[in-house]
């Protein structure tokens, strides 16, 4: 059985790399993909790149994508209406460096995609 | 009045240079209450548009406003991107296969672009963003048979200046909280320029 995907979306493509590199240094078992900054890697975010990142790490068990400020979930849910895929889910008002940080723990120990956003709704609550 | 394929590439040429024109202008709102950079971002964005739309053909305004879409969605890296992107969609999803869209179909489009703006942003009126414009405009539109296009533009006009009073709820400018009042929105300045220059091309008259 293959493990959650984790995608970052940020404004910044250090904190999206950054973030990836953190969490890989933990977890070893899960796919993680960087979606940060614009199509020329300035401060912003793009719809192709976090489609892509969502190809790389896609699997049947589905894929979580974490964002840092609102412009960058809105492009996630224009990602996930043109990626055509079932399973594909936001991790909402949840901070992208610690909210993937536990999404990616709880993936690696093979929980599933509704156990891991009840979690992070748990772990994150204002 | 009737909008056709040429008259909307028209209305996208006019606008591109609205914003190439107010570029600085945008810039200088958004650094006031946002991360500074909308008219960076919405110039680059129209730019694309332009290379786009100028080596293509359209059997319907309806093709064409998809790949003004697509363009933005994929080009622009602030939040305008995928709002803007996504009112051009669904403008364009509302007219399909309409060779000629009346003053009715635009109405029509204008609504369904508001859904998705709702939708996409999360926004609703008087949260100080672009549809604080857009909703004024669709309300004179459903209000106006024919559409006095002049009153139009002065609609979008006066809702764009009304945004200055209003205390950000939504989009970057909604974490200065108090700081955001006395500052006109920056979105909804674009989107006044988007419908003076679609009464600009519907004044022309037909061809």
């Amino acid at each position: 059985m293959t493990n959650v995907g984790i995608v970052l979306i940020s404004h910044s493509p250090k904190i999206a790399e950054g973030a990836k590199e953190l969490i890989e240094q933990v977890v070893k078992n899960v796919p993680v993909a960087a979606a940060g900054g614009t199509d020329t890697n300035e401060i912003g975010t793009n719809v192709e790149k976090i489609l892509s990142a969502i190809d790389q790490v896609y699997s049947e068990a589905g894929v979580i994508l974490f964002y840092d400020l609102g412009s960058a979930m809105m492009n996630a849910e224009v990602a996930i209406e043109l990626a055509g895929k079932g399973n594909i889910r936001i991790a909402e008002n949840v901070p992208i460096v610690e909210g993937a940080y536990v999404g990616a723990v709880e993936s690696g120990m093979g929980h599933g995609i509704e156990q891991i956003l009840e979690s992070l709704g748990k772990s994150f609550k204002k | 009045m009737e909008l056709t394929v040429k008259k909307a590439k028209l209305w996208m040429e006019a606008l591109n240079e609205k914003i190439q024109k107010h570029k600085e202008y945008l810039s200088e709102l958004d650094q006031a209450i946002g991360d500074g950079d909308h008219g960076v971002n919405m110039a680059r964005g129209f730019q694309e548009v332009m290379n786009k739309l100028s080596d293509a053909d359209y059997a319907t305004p309806s093709d064409l406003l998809k790949d003004v879409a697509m363009v933005l969605m994929s080009k622009v890296g602030g939040a305008s991107g995928p709002l803007y992107g996504t009112a051009f969609l669904k403008m364009a999803m509302a007219t399909k296969n309409k060779e000629k869209l009346t003053e009715e179909d635009l109405t029509l489009a204008v609504e369904e672009a508001i859904k998705g703006l709702e939708q996409r942003g999360k926004a609703q009126l008087k949260d100080k963003t672009m549809l604080d414009v857009w909703i004024p405009v669709h309300h004179y539109m459903k209000q106006n048979s024919p559409i006095d296009w002049g009153n139009l533009e002065a609609t979008a006009k006066g809702a764009m200046e009304a945004t200055k009073e209003l205390l950000a709820l939504k989009g970057r400018a909604a974490y200065l909280k108090e700081r955001s009042v006395g500052h006109i929105d920056p979105g909804s300045v674009s989107s006044y320029y988007l419908f003076q220059t679609l009464a600009e091309t519907m004044k022309e008259g037909d061809e």
